[in-house]
């Protein structure tokens, strides 16, 4: 078997009293493409909050390329190639599209203790920002302010600055949130073309982006990954079916 | 693009104006037989200096310090005290207040930025309150009263800080100085780091930056500026007090760098300028001169919300760029 790029090994979350990830144990190999999907409250945040260190375990561990990355901070996963873009849009609003790569280069190339020249002239900079923002379909808005971007490009961006310092694995959490379909179809356009050059684990909402993306699914509810497999087997599953996909009986 | 360029534009001209004007002081007011401007406008670019400096983690940094004023007074003690030694000499005066005021700056921005928001704001304003106090403690140098001495900083025979005009051209280079350096900080990759940071320290450290470290070397910058602005300050008065350090003086250079406008690299000194200016004006007139300062503060506030540079710059903007400069 291959080793996994990702692997977690039960590990738990509570809040108070309510355990919001309960023992879960996964593990995702080189470049694929793996999609978590789950009802709302299902766990999924969390479970990207405890991968990127925003929210540190209770208990179990996690490995990422054959370290154990559990109890370091968040900017050492960021810098070990663990890149993630967020939910609610969170990208340099008062910089524009380009500064906004930049600075995701910027940070990949090492400290940033450097005080005289000037950052927006550095070629080594400028260059691959403008490259990046051609691959996601931004260039003709690189040097509008992010504020004054559409939603859409918003989502485009925050890509293009997860992308832009060459990550192992790119940790996209509800990419399509709040889009529309014309900038959904950009978006996955450009997952499509990701998608095999780098490891994605992708939660999502639209089943059919789901369905038509991933290599693999993991299905959590309530905390726990109730059933994992590719596409096909995930449809097919009976137990998913009951909880998640609004199949068979009343709900418990 | 347009309009940030425009931006820019503006921005130097006002400054370029502003430092010329400032240069031509001594010998128009030699001429006019009133020396007295000649220490007054020392004294405002000596404000201007720290409130640069302070401006470097508060516009640029987004990190509300109320506690500046301590970082002057350990300036002023440092040169003060030297001076009041016997050691004049200039060379060494510069080393001691960057390394006072450094360590100082490093020390309580450890501590200080650990927190954010109110919490630092109230955190700052707390140790520069415990130094005005170690001061006050200080019997053997006046405590309460502070104590005066005779002498300056002496760097080269030629230049002679005792005398008016040099001083004062002295002071006009080392703002000139503070504010390319300042220029140049906020354009880099640190800069840059620095401005994000203040947009939204989360996501930065997603990326993989640590930012801690950055926010404090920020501030040890920020801090050894108003340590040098100090130094100045005690050179020109020949007296040093606790009174450096009160918070009501950290409170008036935050009235300086808001009221200038903290986006820009030059809108402290405007507003130190006019913050001096007022008080020196107002209070000729009435003892109760700061009844008069609080309501133009307010009208400052109200009608030019990020501060008069910025002002300036939008009231020659184009209506439709001017929403979004």
């Amino acid at each position: 078997m291959r080793e996994p790029i990702l692997a977690t090994e039960q590990l738990t979350k509570h809040f108070g009293g309510i355990s919001a990830i309960d023992g879960v144990s996964l593990a995702i190999e080189n470049d694929e493409l793996c999609a978590l999907i789950g009802p709302n409250g299902a766990g999924k945040t969390t479970f990207v909050g405890l991968l990127t260190g925003m929210i540190r375990p209770d208990d179990g561990s996690i490995y990422f390329r054959q370290r154990k990355i559990s109890d370091l901070p968040t900017h050492r996963r960021a810098q070990l190639g663990l890149a993630r873009s967020f939910q609610i849009t969170s990208i340099f609003l008062d910089m524009t599209a380009v500064d906004n790569v930049a600075l995701a280069i910027q940070v990949h190339q090492g400290h940033s203790f450097r005080f005289w020249r000037d950052a927006r002239a550095d070629a080594t900079l400028r260059k691959p920002a403008a490259a990046v923002l051609e691959q996601v379909g931004l260039a003709a808005r690189a040097d509008v302010t992010a504020a004054e971007l559409s939603h859409g490009e918003h989502r485009q961006l925050e890509i293009a600055m997860a992308i832009a310092s060459a990550p192992k694995m790119l940790l996209l959490d509800e990419p399509m949130a709040g889009m529309g379909p014309d900038e959904s179809q950009c978006v996955l356009k450009l997952l499509h073309g990701l998608k095999g050059r780098l490891t994605i684990f992708l939660i999502e909402h639209d089943m059919d982006v789901v369905f038509a993306l991933a290599d693999r699914i993991f299905v959590m509810v309530r905390g726990r990954v109730i059933a994992s497999g590719t596409p096909r087997e995930i449809r097919a599953n009976e137990e998913v079916r009951r909880a998640y996909l609004g199949d068979g009986g009343p709900a418990r | 693009m347009g309009a940030l360029h425009m931006r820019k534009t503006r921005e130097g001209l006002v400054r370029t104006v502003f430092m010329v004007a400032l240069a031509l002081v001594p010998p128009i007011a030699t001429a006019a037989g009133e020396p007295f401007y000649v220490g007054l406008v020392a004294r405002i670019m000596i404000f201007g200096i720290a409130a640069v400096g302070l401006n470097l983690i508060l516009g640029f940094g987004g990190m509300v310090s109320f506690g500046h004023a301590a970082f002057i007074g350990l300036g002023a003690y440092a040169a003060g005290l030297a001076i009041y030694h016997g050691q004049t000499d200039g060379f060494v005066h510069l080393a001691l207040v960057v390394a006072v005021s450094g360590l100082a700056a490093l020390a309580i921005g450890a501590v200080c930025l650990r927190t954010s928001g109110l919490y630092f704001i109230m955190i700052t304003l707390a140790f520069a309150q415990f130094l005005y106090f170690v001061g006050v403690g200080l019997k053997q140098y006046g405590g309460d009263d502070g104590f005066t001495f005779r002498g300056h900083s002496a760097f080269a025979a030629w230049l002679d800080l005792g005398n008016p005009v040099t001083f004062y051209y002295v002071v006009w280079g080392a703002l000139a100085a503070v504010l390319f350096a300042v220029y140049r900080i906020v354009r880099s990759r640190f800069g840059m780091v620095l401005g994000a940071i203040r947009s939204n320290e989360r996501r930065i450290q997603a990326l993989g930056l640590p930012t801690f470290r950055y926010r404090l070397v920020a501030f040890v910058i920020s801090g050894i500026i108003c340590g040098v602005s100090g130094a100045l300050l005690a050179n020109l008065t020949q007296f040093v007090s606790p009174a450096y350090m009160h918070w009501t003086r950290s409170g008036e250079l935050l009235v300086m760098v808001i009221m200038g406008g903290f986006s820009s690299v030059f809108g402290p000194v405007v507003g130190a300028t006019l913050l001096l200016l007022l008080e020196e004006t107002l209070s000729s007139y009435t003892e109760h001169w700061q009844l008069l300062l609080g309501p133009i503060l307010i009208l400052v506030v109200l009608f030019a919300k990020t501060g008069l540079m910025s002002a300036i710059e939008i009231a020659r903007l184009p209506a439709r760029q001017a929403r979004h400069a």
